[in-house]
């Protein structure tokens, strides 16, 4: 077997050296717990095999590079620039183990440092963490922070929240003894100012906003920002990263807890994972933060160089007092989105925010264009817009899909007040043949 | 040390470019009022593609892996991770895969997550599984939750955790996450989990007891039917870390034992890689009994078709914004179909024969305080040379010369001055034995040349790291001069 480099000439030398006769008498586990039969799982293939029947399973999949795809909804097709593979195929990084052993791991240290710089660069945050699991994780992990820091229990979120996060905050607040979260309902798109008003007050740990919203829509963040913290409350905002190449920051808005999901960020789709959450914050919440922070320092001889720090924060310090439970996170899609952002550059990010803005505008006049559709969220958008169609969105995102064009998320799985709404996401990726081409398809439908 | 890639930038550099035709007349002030508008600058690097590749090159030169040599790392199981997985991950109908698209065309995906859920029940004993979870701790979390979703569905809230000293620092503050107070139970000094003091504690506010088995000092718990029935009978259920699975594959199953859940590391067990810190993937398994509590969506299989459910209304709740870190499972699902059942026992068959022949050669040289047959670790304490000034961190450094990662240091706590040990079972008899040289030669240093391992390490770029002032003189990111 390649993985394992032992013959059985070996294993009989290596039991004698030992000094016992068979493997069975080395075997600590009683007999009675012993599974005396083999494990019923499905025969070994050979490489080849293997890869023959991996590359099979996957073609059971419909994959974006040969489908036009308008869906986005948390998960987004941004170019990758080849630089990121071949950064992550260095394999001192993709097979290290977490770098506390700090002399070992100075590269991989130090890509983590200028992460974190970066992170704070994008969202014009103070510090930044190495990274949590994705952005619904992160979300959750700002909301436990902002109790924490607070010691107060009530945690605002809005309905225009991605779905799934607001699903997993609730999952990670439900243990919490007293906490409770409140969803303050949307209007016309956003948040209800109204509704947000009559909810704050000096009982709210942190208010829980996306920014732009899972409809794509702006919020109206100064004045949430304004209340929230004139009740004392943290502002926790999740941002969509490749925006904030034009989008105001979390810092500007002066949030206290900036987070998101760094998947658009040089990560593959890869059905929903391995993505990464970014998490910023304020200099003087630091302590409070959760997750792996690397810092500078100097060696014993002043030579500068980097390791883990502020670890008394975390679980294999602090056990049950510890900030988070969190220890593995997503170094190595952190690293993708470092070499994302430094490859795309300063002008790059610009550029790739201003073209999304640019190509989801136009398809998004063009779609207006069409008699019957219209437009029910009158907000400004950055890439994701909703159109309400004449007629049932399932029924026709079916008969799009057969022909290999996945049209957008049909609203009404998340909203059912918001049947016959369809979520169409524009990149930089789509050509100006490809928007027509749906374009063409609503028409015809209509 | 390499600059750092801000103190490369120059203004004008591009690492990539994108096509801008479809911003000729485009104003971005008419689709987006100001007041919605960046003003602050943004600052990131501006490189050449050459420069950054030399970049990122030269700071992986600057970073030990599993590639470039072994990594002793008791409890990580930092095995070799094939070459074959990466490849199969990177496919295009796996990596390219919207995780809203319709389920009509994601069968693939659904099969593997379905398939790789049947495989780990079979490997495990357990009778539910969710792939959901992003990693260990977070299956943890998730088990926690189930745990108290059981407990209220039988209408009675119990609040406290049961914690041996030698587990793992996530397990209370996984338990703590779900809303548990944690109570310690002691090993006793044969390293086992000391069974009157688990009488003692376990009572009727007891949810669960979190075991590791085998455990951190890589003994399997002996007495775990007897721990188990101390613990169903107080209406509390058995909860496996599954960190130290890579001794179990084929041997025995933690259902079998009388564990209720138990959470998986695929980036231990199952070859997937590290990454310098993750991703890695936590499935949790559960017995049948809590399987309504298991994160929502359930992948179900109904008239050869794949489907999602989230119609669960015990359900804890979602963990992961979609499906957990598929890029990993599919990684997992590829070592697993390569190795097959013989081949996954063979797995921990020399884990156990790598760990125990390691442990001949080191013991008549660094003492093993718990000195009996051990599974896939062991743990030596360097207790007896504090006399001397040196400690268990001074040998880890010295080793850092001898070319080897240092093993895990001064855990587990209940052993002072501890070196946990883990060689799994991809590692050769040469390199265990030139580990064991090694450690040989620095126990001579430890008598004859000793400042040798306090100036340790003395090959690296750098020397020991001043880790108190990185703490006291935070500096966590760059800022221009």
């Amino acid at each position: 077997m390649e993985y394992i480099p032992k013959t059985e000439k070996e294993e009989e030398e290596m039991l004698a050296e030992i000094g016992v006769s068979s493997f069975e008498d080395l075997l600590a586990i009683p007999a009675s717990l012993r599974l005396n039969r083999p494990l019923d799982l499905p025969p070994p293939l050979s490489q080849p095999a293997l890869k023959r029947k991996m590359l099979n399973l996957s073609r059971k999949n419909a994959e974006t590079t040969s489908i036009l795809s308008f869906l986005g909804g948390g998960s987004y097709d941004h170019y990758v620039p080849s630089t990121v593979d071949h950064v992550l195929r260095r394999s001192e990084f993709y097979t290290a183990y977490t770098p506390y052993q700090a002399e070992m791991s100075q590269g991989l240290l130090q890509t983590i440092y200028e992460y974190q710089t970066m992170i704070c660069q994008l969202t014009g945050m103070e510090v930044a963490c190495a990274s949590v699991y994705d952005g619904a994780s992160a979300l959750a992990e700002g909301a436990l922070m902002a109790i924490r820091r607070t010691k107060r229990k009530k945690v605002l979120i809005a309905q225009t929240v991605h779905p799934h996060y607001r699903q997993v905050v609730e999952t990670y607040l439900s243990g919490l003894e007293g906490v409770e979260l409140k969803e303050i309902p949307l209007h016309g798109g956003r948040v209800s100012l109204q509704a947000f008003e009559d909810a704050i007050d000096d009982s709210v740990a942190a208010v829980l906003i996306q920014h732009p919203n899972f409809f794509g829509q702006l919020e109206e963040m100064e004045t949430i920002a304004q209340q929230v913290h004139a009740e004392g409350g943290l502002l926790v905002m999740a941002v969509d990263p490749i925006s904030l190449g034009v989008l105001k920051t979390p810092g500007e808005y002066q949030a206290d807890i900036a987070v998101g999901e760094g998947q658009a960020l040089g990560n593959a789709i890869s059905y929903g994972g391995p993505y990464v959450g970014f998490f910023a914050t304020r200099r003087e919440m630091i302590r409070q933060m959760p997750g792996r922070v690397v810092g500078a320092t100097t060696d014993t001889e002043g030579r500068p160089g980097f390791c883990l720090t502020l670890q008394t924060r975390e679980q294999h310090i602090r056990r049950e007092r510890a900030t988070s439970n969190i220890c593995t996170n997503q170094a190595l899609n952190a690293l993708a989105s470092a070499v994302y952002m430094a490859t795309v550059g300063r002008a790059g990010l610009r550029e790739v925010a201003l073209l999304c803005l640019a190509k989801s505008h136009a398809a998004y006049e063009k779609i207006l264009g069409i008699p019957g559709i219209s437009a029910p969220f009158p907000g400004p958008f950055f890439k994701e817009f909703v159109i309400r169609l004449p007629f049932s969105v399932s029924g026709f995102l079916e008969d799009l899909s057969r022909d290999g064009l996945f049209a957008g998320i049909d609203l009404g799985a998340y909203y059912p007040e918001f049947e016959d709404h369809l979520l169409i996401c524009v990149t930089e990726q789509h050509e100006s043949e490809e928007i027509d081409r749906l374009v063409k398809k609503i028409q015809a439908a209509s | 040390m390499e600059k750092l890639i801000f103190e490369k930038s120059v203004e004008g550099r591009r690492g990539v470019t994108f096509p801008t035709e479809a911003l000729e007349g485009f104003s971005v002030d008419q689709v987006l009022p100001k007041e919605f508008q960046r003003e602050i600058p943004l600052p990131l690097p501006e490189v050449s593609e050459n420069e950054l590749m030399r970049h990122y090159t030269r700071l992986s030169q600057d970073n030990y892996g599993v590639d470039t040599g072994f990594y002793p790392l008791g409890s990580c199981t930092m095995k070799y991770n094939p070459k074959i997985n990466e490849d199969v991950a990177r496919f295009p109908g796996f990596s390219q895969v919207h995780p809203l698209q319709p389920k009509e065309a994601s069968q693939g995906a659904l099969e593997l997550i379905y398939e790789l859920e049947q495989i780990l029940s079979e490997i495990s004993g357990m009778a539910g599984i969710s792939l959901q979870p992003a990693a260990g701790a977070q299956g943890e979390l998730t088990g926690m939750l189930i745990t108290r979703a059981y407990h209220q569905g039988q209408g009675r809230q119990r609040r406290k955790v049961v914690i041996p000293d030698s587990a793992h620092g996530t397990n209370p503050a996984s338990a703590h996450l779900a809303g548990f107070t944690v109570q310690t139970v002691r090993s006793n000094r044969n390293g086992l989990l000391d069974i009157d003091d688990l009488a003692k504690v376990v009572d009727e506010d007891t949810a669960a007891l979190m075991l590791t088995n085998p455990n951190t000092l890589g003994l399997f718990e002996r007495q775990i039917e007897e721990i188990v029935r101390i613990v169903h009978d107080a209406g509390a259920l058995m909860y496996l870390d599954g960190a130290n699975l890579n001794a179990l594959l084929g041997l025995t199953r933690p259902g079998d034992m009388g564990f209720d859940l138990v959470h998986f590391n695929l980036h231990k067990t199952f070859s997937t890689p590290h990454g310098g810190g993750g991703p890695g993937a936590g499935p949790v398994g559960v017995a049948s009994s809590l399987i309504p509590y298991l994160p929502f969506p359930v992948i179900q299989k109904a008239e050869g078709r794949y489907l999602l459910d989230s119609n669960r209304p015990q359900s804890i709740g979602r963990v992961h914004g979609f499906y957990g870190n598929f890029g990993i499972l599919v990684r997992a699902y590829t070592y697993i179909r390569r190795l097959g059942a013989i081949g996954l026992s063979a797995v921990s068959r020399n884990a156990i024969l790598n760990a125990n022949y390691l442990k001949k050669k080191l013991e008549a040289h660094y003492p093993v305080p718990m000195d009996r047959s051990c599974m896939h670790e062991f743990v030596v304490s360097a207790k007896a040379f504090r006399e001397k000034g040196i400690h268990a961190w001074d040998i880890a450094k010295r080793l850092i010369d001898y070319g080897f990662y240092p093993p895990t240091v001064n855990f587990p706590l209940i052993v002072p001055e501890a070196l946990m040990i883990e060689p799994p079972e991809s590692e050769s008899r040469e390199t265990l034995d030139a580990f064991a040289a090694a450690m040989l030669e620095i126990r001579k240093e430890i008598d004859q040349a000793p400042e040798k391992l306090l100036g340790a390490p003395d090959t690296c770029t750098v020397g020991r790291m001043n880790e108190v002032q990185a703490a006291k003189q935070l500096n966590v990111r760059y800022e221009p001069k």
